[in-house]
């Protein structure tokens, strides 16, 4: 062990090319479209005195009413004479620079205080709370005509103001995404490194929480113009100071003589928002990664259907029957470059009353493959082949409804983590009743009796107090009796348990094994247990499959597979097991010797 | 005694004064140069907390830790900066401890410049840190996501390495590792310890692993050390109850054996718990 030998998996690094935002933004018919307008539009807009035929205030008598294409006047004059081209250009430019201002000042206060407040204790976010509370509370529009003195109409001030009225949704946005981000260990890391507050806040929250920002920008970007252009067509501010407001105030009024003089800048104004929004919502695409095509799941289901063998299916009940036969198997999900075959083929069966492990490392199939025996794959998955039959019947091609009426009754299933599968708003008794009520048809009173009953039998100490619980109440280790007590509730005849003791410490994994077997002698279960550990494999299993990279390597019982395994990755996974007791001998011997 | 991290009767609470818990009652040991120490426990033990309060991430409200001689109980941020250099950290999720955004190059790399080297030999510590970690050189331009878990922890380990520091404290580094990658991460440790003399203060809550990299082992329970010695004869003659129980309940990976362990943690709850009741 002195010198190390790169293992050639660790050298390999994978080949998933890195796709950028901006990438990801070209490849969006969407993205470019509005993204090209809205570049266009602004440069209009910024570009105004230089390209504008006409002073967008200047009225000329000729010009009245004039009607689009008249000379020197494209899109005709107004009811004051004035050119309707040049002041659209004008209202751009002051659509850009409200956007400008109203944006970057949410942004600007939004930002640093959500940063703040987020980040740092629980005094200072309290009092970034109450401020941002208190901006919420003051009404837009008449807080900005109210403050009009003020503002002396000049619309910049009035979309500085905007902007402090619009940051407490900013604020928001960065405060939660702060608080999550800092949970993560490499702000921790950074800490033990000495990084300052303020160098962690600007090179790795600010960098992590900023998709949602950029996104948030274009809508902010959107709002402060309409909010200008409103407040405009309202009469409040300078009448002096193009805008797309004043423009269809004019046109409003003049509506029976020109229509057309009302419809250009509405249709001005809305392009130039919509695209915002449209690109914003690219934008939040484009940060939250490729989706990969969806498939339709019916196809592969039916086609598997087909191919299946349906002759065992008369009875269900024939006694050669194994309890559960998975033949060659397939199952395959959407990825970036076509279909990715996760389970490759796999055949497995359990007789009745047995126990057997589906061992594996993560990444080898295991838990699809057990997913796919409860029929509760993903909906992008694909069986693409085989079939999964239960008592003879065959699973692969049933409706969602028949495989209901299977699962909780024939099979059941304990998952890995029992906390997240208990629903934290209603009471662990009401949750196990109403299960109970469904699979065995009974009263309330009976399934209340039948549940404090099961809740006895896996051996929780106080059954009365659990059953009134909530599952933050309980520990993992009592939440996961409490779900192997709604498995078995129906008394099922295979059990799916994927990694059911993962998530628990030793000394309560002891207790769950246990348990689990106390309930396979009693109701004469089959179980189908997923796991990665071999000491649990060693524990309970009768016969082991171990899978590797969507295959079964090697199938046979524990002892076998233990004492003599065949396949080279059975050997490689046991020889990684690392013994506690190896150089010392046995110590569970010395134990019992001193005992 | 030269030890080079030494705890004395640290105490931990959580929450304000009056209705706070405390998670840790006084609990001490010592870790000397080149030294592993390992802190076996369950869930809720205390393990990790110990392990955040040397990193100085949670404060204590009792006892004292001393580095090197020096009390680094409440050490400023400005201290902390320069023990940065000698005590250095490995979390347990490689996926989290690894900043998505950055570059592995620059994750590695940020620490050195803030200890005031120049860009130009970070470069090249970062290129000989990836060699030492087992990592492909032009793994630097990369970002997180492309690698591993096994090779994200390697990263984590190479930035714990970047400064040279005396102690890396290692949270529970392996648990989320596959067992094969997690064979392979601990033989990195010991080769790193062997070449640098570094100690490492392990934090685990499986047995077997502590067992394999430790010299010395503490088990904890309920924020108490119940238990320290040799790391064989902690596992293999357990004093405590707790130990004993705890032992007992680890599976064994050989179906034989496992049957007569079984056997024998029924044998000892029957012995503790007369009236036979389990949970």
């Amino acid at each position: 062990m002195t010198t190390l030998i790169p293992d050639p998996a660790d050298q390999q690094i994978s080949s998933v090319p890195r796709r950028s935002v901006w990438r990801q933004l070209l490849r969006d018919p969407q993205a470019i479209m509005t993204g090209v307008i809205i570049v266009l539009l602004s440069l209009f807009g910024l570009l105004s005195p230089l390209i504008s035929p006409h002073d967008p205030n200047g009225a000329s008598l000729d010009a009245i009413n004039a009607s689009p294409g008249t000379a020197g006047y494209l899109l005709g004059g107004d009811e004051s004479g004035r050119d309707i081209l040049s002041q659209l250009f004008y209202s751009l430019q002051t659509s850009v620079v409200s956007a400008v201002i109203g944006a970057g000042v949410a942004l600007a206060v939004g930002v640093i205080a959500g940063l703040v407040g987020g980040y740092f204790g629980n005094a200072v976010r309290s009092g970034t709370e109450w401020l941002f509370s208190l901006i919420l509370t003051f009404p837009g529009l008449i807080t900005l005509i109210v403050l009009l003195p003020l503002t002396h109409g000049d619309y910049r001030w009035t979309m500085l103001v905007l902007g402090v009225l619009l940051s407490p949704g900013t604020y928001r946005i960065v405060r939660n995404l702060v608080l999550g981000v800092k949970k993560e260990l490499y702000i921790d890391a950074a800490r033990v490194s000495g990084l300052s507050d303020i160098r962690i806040l600007g090179r790795h929250v600010l960098y992590a929480v900023r998709g949602p920002i950029i996104v948030n920008t274009a809508f902010l970007m959107g709002t402060a113009i309409a909010s200008q252009s409103g407040l405009a067509f309202l009469g409040v501010g300078a009448k002096d100071v193009p805008s797309f407001g004043l423009m269809i105030h004019s046109g409003f009024n003049n509506i029976d003589a020109a229509p057309l003089q009302f419809v250009w800048p509405c249709v001005a104004l809305g392009v130039y928002t919509g695209c915002m929004v449209l690109f914003g919502n690219s934008l939040r695409d484009a940060f939250s990664g490729p989706r990969p095509k969806r498939q339709k799941p019916a196809q592969g289901l039916r086609l598997a259907a087909t191919a299946a063998p349906t002759s065992a299916v008369v009875d269900g009940e024939r006694v050669d029957e194994p309890m559960l036969a998975v033949e060659d198997l397939g199952i395959s999900f959407p990825g970036s470059t076509g279909p990715r075959e996760v389970v490759k083929g796999v055949s497995l069966t359990v007789d009745p009353g047995e126990v057997v492990g589906l061992v594996g490392e993560s990444g080898s199939g295991k838990t699809q493959t057990a997913f796919a025996v409860l029929g509760v794959l993903a909906p992008e998955a694909r069986v693409t082949r085989g079939s999964v039959r239960i008592e003879g019947r065959e699973l692969v091609g049933l409706s969602e409804s028949e495989l209901r009426s299977l699962r909780g009754r024939v099979v059941s299933y304990i998952p890995q983590e029992p906390m997240s599968n208990l629903d934290p708003s209603f009471t662990v008794g009401a949750q196990l009743t109403e299960r109970v009520r469904r699979t065995l048809k009974v009263s309330r009173q009976e399934a209340r009796q039948t549940v404090l009953d099961l809740l006895a039998r896996v051996e929780i100490p106080d059954p009365q107090r659990v059953f009134s619980s909530y599952p933050h109440q309980i520990s993992g280790g009592m939440a996961q009796r409490v779900l192997i007590a709604g498995a078995v509730a129906s008394r099922p005849r295979l059990l799916i348990a994927d990694e059911p003791t993962t998530a628990l410490d030793v000394t309560v994994q002891a207790e769950i094994l246990d348990l689990l077997r106390g309930l396979q002698k009693e109701f004469g279960m089959a179980i189908l247990l997923v796991t990665h550990n071999f000491g649990v494999v060693a524990d309970i299993c009768d016969r082991i499959a171990v899978m590797q990279g969507g295959e079964i390597v090697e199938t046979g019982t524990t002892r076998e597979v233990f004492h003599t395994p065949k396949h080279p990755y059975t050997r490689g996974l046991l020889d990684a097991i690392l013994d506690e007791s190896a150089p010392d001998g046995d110590s569970a011997r010395t134990i019992g010797a001193a005992r | 005694m030269s030890a080079l991290l030494a705890v004395d009767q640290l105490r931990v609470r959580f929450g304000t004064r009056r209705r706070g818990t405390e998670v840790l009652h006084g609990v001490g040991f010592e870790i000397a140069e080149a030294e592993t120490l390992g802190l076996v426990g369950e869930s809720g033990s205390g393990k990790t907390t110990i392990g955040r309060a040397v990193l100085g991430l949670v404060k204590a409200s009792g006892g004292s830790i001393r580095f090197d001689g020096r009390d680094i109980t409440s050490a400023s941020r400005r201290d902390r900066r320069e023990l940065a250099k000698e005590i250095q950290v490995v979390f347990q999720d490689p996926y989290s401890s690894l900043n998505p955004a950055m570059a592995i190059g620059d994750i590695l790399s940020e620490p050195l410049l803030l200890q005031g080297v120049s860009r130009r030999d970070a470069r090249a510590r970062v290129r000989t840190l990836l060699d030492q970690v087992g990592l492909p050189v032009d793994a630097a331009d990369r970002r997180p996501q492309e690698f591993s878990g096994g090779q994200r922890q390697r990263i984590a380990i190479a930035r714990a390495l970047a400064p040279e520091p005396r102690l890396i404290v290692c949270d529970e580094p392996v648990s989320a590792l596959d067992l094969t990658t997690q064979a392979r991460v601990l033989d990195l440790f010991r080769e790193i310890q062997q070449r640098t003399k570094v100690a490492y203060l392990f934090i685990s809550h499986d047995l077997a692993v502590v067992r394999h990299i430790s010299d010395r082992a503490c088990v904890l329970y309920r924020g108490d050390i119940v238990e320290t010695g040799p790391v064989g004869q902690v596992i293999s003659h357990p004093e405590h109850a707790y130990t004993q129980r705890l032992i007992l309940a680890s599976p064994v990976a050989d179906p034989d054996r496992q049957a007569e362990r079984r056997r024998q943690r029924r044998q000892l709850l029957d012995s503790l718990e007369p009236s036979g009741a389990s949970a």
